[in-house]
Formats: C-alpha cells, sequence, structure tokens
C-alpha cells in the first residue's frame, strides 16, 4: 500500500509541475492579450497581468482601420500562397524523378542537392546575387531564393519511395505517360505528405523575417513580420532611454503594440489544429530518414 | 580483346537505339528536373560562386567578375577585428550554455507527459506547449519586451509591487543572457519532446510492468527503463547539437538583443548583418560568412562521423 501512496504521490507532483509548464507557457500569450485590451492607465501603472483591466477594443479598432496594417497582411497572404504554391510545385517537380531508382543520373543530382544542405554561399552573395538579378525590394526577392528546402525534398522522396512500385508499373504497362502517371497516382496517395510540406514552407514564410529586413525597402511591400518589427523597435528605444532617465513621449501606445501581435498571431492560431497534426507527421517522418 | 570491326560498329548501334528508347521512355522525368536543376544552380550555387569575392576588393560597379583580386588580404583584416573574436566568442558561449539549458528541458517535459495519465490533460498541455515553436521570432521579441521590460514589464511590475528593485533583464548584459536562455527553453521545450515521445513509444510497455511487480516506484522505473529507452536518441541529438555550435540564427539574437548588451548579444550572424549590409563591406562580410561555413561544415561532418561511429548510424 505504502507503494501506492508513493505512486499517487508521483501522479500529483506530476500533474503540478506539468500544469505550471503549461501556465508558464500560455501566461506570456494571455499577458499580451490583456493589454491589447486594455486602457492606458492602467497599463501605465502596471496594472495589467493576465486579465484585462477597463476593457476595450480601440487598439484593434485603430490596427482594423490602419490601412497599411490591413495591406500588409493582405500582401504576406498573397505572398505565403504564391511562395507556397511555387515550392510545391517545383519541389514535387525534382522529388518525383529522383524517386525513380532506374533514373539515369539520379545519384549525380541528388549529390547536387544534397551538397547545398551542408554548405551554402552565405547572406553576402545571396544578397548581392538577388541584387544583380534586379530583384531587390520585389515580391520575387522574397519567393524564389528558397523555393525548394532540401531537407522537405527528401521527406518527399522517401515518401514517395514508399509507395508500392507495382502500382506506377501497371499505369505504365496501361499506357499512362510519367506525367500522368504523376497526376492521378503519385499526387493522390501523398495527400498526407503534400498537406504537410505545404505547412511546412508556408509557416516558414508566414514567420519569415531575416530576408524581409534584407530585401525590403518600400514600405506598401512590407510583409507582416517587417512591419511588427518596426512597430516593436520604438519599445525597445523607449525602453532603452528611460533607463538613462531621458522622457520620450511613447511613440506608439503599449495597447496598439499588443494588438498588433495578436493581430499577426492570430492567423497562426486559426491554422494551428491542422499545423500541430500535420507538423507532428511530418517531424516523424523526418526522424525516419534520421 | 579482338573484336571485329562489325561486331563493334553492332554494338554502338544498338547502344544508341537502347539510348534512344530509354530517352522516349524517361524524357517526362527529364523535362520535370528542368526548372528545379536551374533553380538550385542559380539560387544555391550562384551564391557559392559568389564566395569568390571574399579574395576581391569587391563592389557593385565593378561586379564580382570585375572587382580586383586581393588575395588573403581581407581575411588578414578580418583576423584582426576585435569585434570579430567577440561575435565568435558569443556565438560559441550562447549556443553552449543554450544547450546546457535548453537540452535537457524537452527531455524531462517528455517524461512527465509520458507519465501523465490523464489522457485530456496530457492531450491539453502537448498542444498548449507546441504553440511556441509557430511563433516568429519577431513577434516573440514583441511578447518578450512587453514581459521582461525593465519600466513596465509585466514581472517587474510584480517584482517592484512586492517592494524589491526592479530587474534589467534586457538592458544589463548577464540578465539578459539568462532571460535569452530562458526565451529559448520556452520557445523550444514543447516542441522538442516530439522526437522523444516518438522514441518512447518503441519502449517495451512488458519492461515496465515486470519492473511494477518486482516493486520498483516510478521514478526508479524511470531511471532504469525510460532513460536507458531514450539515450540513442539523447547521443544522436547532442551530437547534431554539438555540430550546430558555430552556426547560430540571426533572428533570435537580433530581436532580442539590443544596443545595451551588444557585449554579449552580437554574434557572427548579426555581426555579417552589420558590416555587410549596413556597412556595406561585403568582403569582410562575405569573408566571415565563409569562416563560419567552413568551420560550420567540418563541425557538422565531425559530428555525423561521430554519430555513426558510435551508434552505427548516420545523422544524414
Amino acid at each position: 500500500m505504502r507503494e501506492q501512496t508513493a505512486n499517487r504521490v508521483f501522479d500529483t507532483a506530476n500533474f503540478i509541475v506539468l500544469l505550471v509548464c503549461t501556465l508558464i507557457c500560455l501566461a506570456p500569450f494571455l499577458h499580451i492579450a490583456a493589454i491589447s485590451f486594455s486602457s492606458a492607465g492602467p497599463i501605465l501603472s502596471g496594472k495589467v497581468s493576465l486579465l484585462p483591466v477597463d476593457f476595450n477594443v480601440e487598439a484593434y479598432t485603430k490596427v482594423f482601420t490602419d490601412a497599411s496594417m490591413i495591406r500588409s497582411l493582405g500582401f504576406t497572404v498573397l505572398l505565403t500562397g504564391l511562395f507556397t504554391v511555387l515550392c510545391m510545385l517545383m519541389t514535387i517537380a525534382i522529388g518525383y524523378p529522383l524517386s525513380k531508382k532506374k533514373l539515369k543520373g539520379r545519384k549525380g543530382i541528388m549529390f547536387i542537392v544534397v551538397i547545398t544542405m551542408f554548405f551554402s554561399g552565405g547572406i553576402i552573395p545571396e544578397y548581392i546575387l538577388v541584387r544583380n538579378l534586379n530583384l531587390l525590394d520585389s515580391i520575387w526577392a522574397l519567393v524564389l531564393p528558397g523555393l525548394i528546402n532540401p531537407f522537405y525534398l527528401i521527406i518527399l522522396i522517401t515518401f514517395f519511395n514508399n509507395i508500392p512500385e507495382s502500382l506506377e508499373e501497371s499505369a505504365e504497362i496501361d499506357g499512362s505517360s510519367h506525367f500522368r502517371t504523376l497526376l492521378s497516382i503519385m499526387l493522390p496517395l501523398s495527400l498526407p505528405v503534400i498537406t504537410t510540406l505545404s505547412l511546412f514552407y508556408a509557416v516558414g514564410r508566414w514567420n519569415g523575417f531575416t530576408d524581409t529586413l534584407m530585401y525590403i525597402n518600400s514600405p506598401e511591400l512590407y510583409p507582416l513580420q517587417l512591419k511588427l518589427y518596426q512597430l516593436i523597435q520604438n519599445n525597445m528605444i523607449t525602453d532603452l532611454l528611460q533607463m538613462e532617465g531621458a522622457q520620450m513621449a511613447t511613440v506608439v501606445p503599449e495597447s496598439l503594440k499588443a494588438a498588433s501581435v495578436i493581430f499577426a498571431t492570430v492567423p497562426i492560431l486559426i491554422v494551428y489544429p491542422w499545423l500541430q497534426r500535420y507538423f507532428v507527421s511530418g517531424v516523424m517522418l523526418g526522424a525516419v530518414k534520421g | 580483346m579482338a573484336s571485329s570491326p562489325h561486331l563493334n560498329r553492332l554494338h554502338k548501334e544498338e547502344t544508341a537505339v537502347s539510348w534512344n528508347a530509354y530517352f522516349r521512355r524517361y524524357w517526362q522525368l527529364y523535362a520535370l528536373l528542368v526548372l528545379p536543376l536551374i533553380y538550385f544552380i542559380i539560387f544555391k550555387y550562384g551564391p557559392m560562386y559568389g564566395i569568390i569575392i571574399a579574395f576581391k576588393d569587391f563592389n557593385f560597379f565593378q561586379g564580382i567578375v570585375g572587382s580586383e583580386w586581393i588575395g588573403f588580404e581581407a581575411f588578414k583584416e578580418v583576423f584582426g577585428m576585435r569585434d570579430f573574436y567577440l561575435t565568435l566568442r558569443n556565438t560559441l558561449m550562447l549556443n553552449f550554455l543554450d544547450l546546457l539549458v535548453s537540452f535537457p528541458a524537452p527531455l524531462i517535459l517528455a517524461i512527465m507527459l509520458y507519465e501523465m495519465k490523464v489522457q485530456w490533460f496530457k492531450k491539453l498541455s502537448q498542444t498548449v506547449l507546441y504553440i511556441p515553436h509557430f511563433i516568429s521570432w519577431v513577434i516573440i521579441g514583441g511578447i518578450v519586451y512587453q514581459v521582461f521590460g525593465t519600466q513596465s514589464g509585466m514581472i517587474n511590475n510584480v517584482i517592484t509591487s512586492i517592494g524589491f528593485d526592479a530587474i534589467p533583464f534586457l538592458t544589463d548584459k548577464n540578465d539578459w543572457l539568462a532571460t535569452y536562455l530562458l526565451v529559448g527553453v520556452w520557445q523550444s521545450a514543447g516542441w522538442g519532446t516530439i522526437i522523444y515521445l516518438a522514441a518512447l513509444t518503441g519502449i517495451n510497455k512488458e519492461l515496465f510492468e515486470a519492473a511494477g511487480i518486482d516493486g520498483a516506484g516510478r521514478l526508479k522505473r524511470i531511471w532504469h527503463i525510460t532513460l536507458p529507452g531514450l539515450k540513442s536518441t539523447i547521443v544522436v541529438l547532442l551530437i547534431i547539437n554539438l555540430g550546430h555550435m558555430i552556426s547560430i540564427g540571426f533572428e533570435r539574437p537580433y530581436v532580442i538583443g539590443n544596443l545595451a548588451v551588444r557585449e554579449y548579444s552580437d554574434v557572427l550572424s548579426t555581426f555579417v548583418y552589420r558590416i555587410g549590409l549596413q556597412s556595406g563591406q561585403y568582403t569582410l562580410a562575405t569573408v566571415v560568412g565563409l569562416f563560419q561555413a567552413v568551420v560550420g561544415l567540418v563541425f557538422v561532418l565531425g559530428a555525423n562521423y561521430t554519430s555513426k561511429k558510435l551508434t552505427d548510424e548516420g545523422i544524414m
């Protein structure tokens, strides 16, 4: 019986610790949400922690009526959609032939791909390339350089390889061309991995920031992350100046920044149930290879 | 071997025919490869070619080809820069501390989840714990400033309200270091559990039952069954992490870092960005990038080799 008591103590402790971890994970989001719904007075006097004080939606009204914010959201949606579609087309286009063991030259092409997983030119040569191609400050600078991710490609090839070869062969005997086999047999069977990889590409593009900082100058081409970064920058500057005792008018009210953060996070959270499921299976697919 | 010219000709014709047939049968597959290969050549190998500007006095007017060769001049200059060593040290320091703090976290969390018997709570906490993985560093940066800010951050509000002095989490370099590491744990620990949980499904449940009959407590079971079952996963992940000691993402240190803590937050990636894109010293920045890429390659290959030796299983 002593054993059972020990077990119960363990289970209770485990539950409590895990609950605390979960809450810690959630708390920052709650805080930001609380700030975004609170009014300036309580925020400045530090009264807002996890629940809104003096509830109002003024910050959100401002965010949603800010034309530049809406334009930025629209551009990010367009960018992410375009990027994801092109990425998948390219990844499938190279993945399908490379899954054919009989294809001559397959090993050589595989080698060309794998090298890029270990070694890259680095951001400066990449910047020079993008600039020389006249892509600077255009949507293509954010689309073209990342079209095929070699790691995702390998996941796709692994998946294609696991589809029974007899299916393809019987199609070939029936006189189906490779294009047809790909479209009518391979792709329908690969929907899970295609969804997974599309989500990988889409989330990467949605959250991507470094290249937007490097390549984009015009405000009308600011993706959400870049736009948000500039808003938040003001935060740091205020914090630093206040530390030195200087007075500075708050450039952007805290609640507005918080509302913007929520604004950029909500789209991710809306698709989160799918993200979670498919990403977990994607990690498994990747891990099988490793 | 003496083969008659006749036979030779026949052989050649045969090959030609079979090549023809082969191509007629497979041309569509090669057609599919064309665009992706052009992509790889331009956008992956193009920048590799661009590395030669590390040995040239590059400017945009003369271009990559036209700029003058300077040999190893730029390397000498970089290796004489104080900031190069500072950022190299910071890169290694942040990665090493990150490994120390962020590596055990998902392991502990995964074991806690594995031991959790209340299924609905297990599911719920997994769902919550994975969220930070999907949040961009820019947004995390925004959250960090709201939570850790000295003047109006949530934590400092609590600290000052119970009568203590505010802690400059973001502006004192040592406090900043702690913040940087904690944010890393917060962002990655939940997601990191997946790989361990997957490995745990491979453990034979009967082992636990047998241990239970033998009277082994829960902690004992974790120590003697769960952890040994995860050993190879732990080793492989540790080696992968060691292989990436010199490579550091740009966004995390850039977004969380600031001028006040630059002595710790300036790393190789932000250094490359600063001297390259902000000051236009493309050659110097390329040298730093090349240094990082080459050392990184050696690390990764070394890690892969070690992994193969230890577990008979390569990483790649």
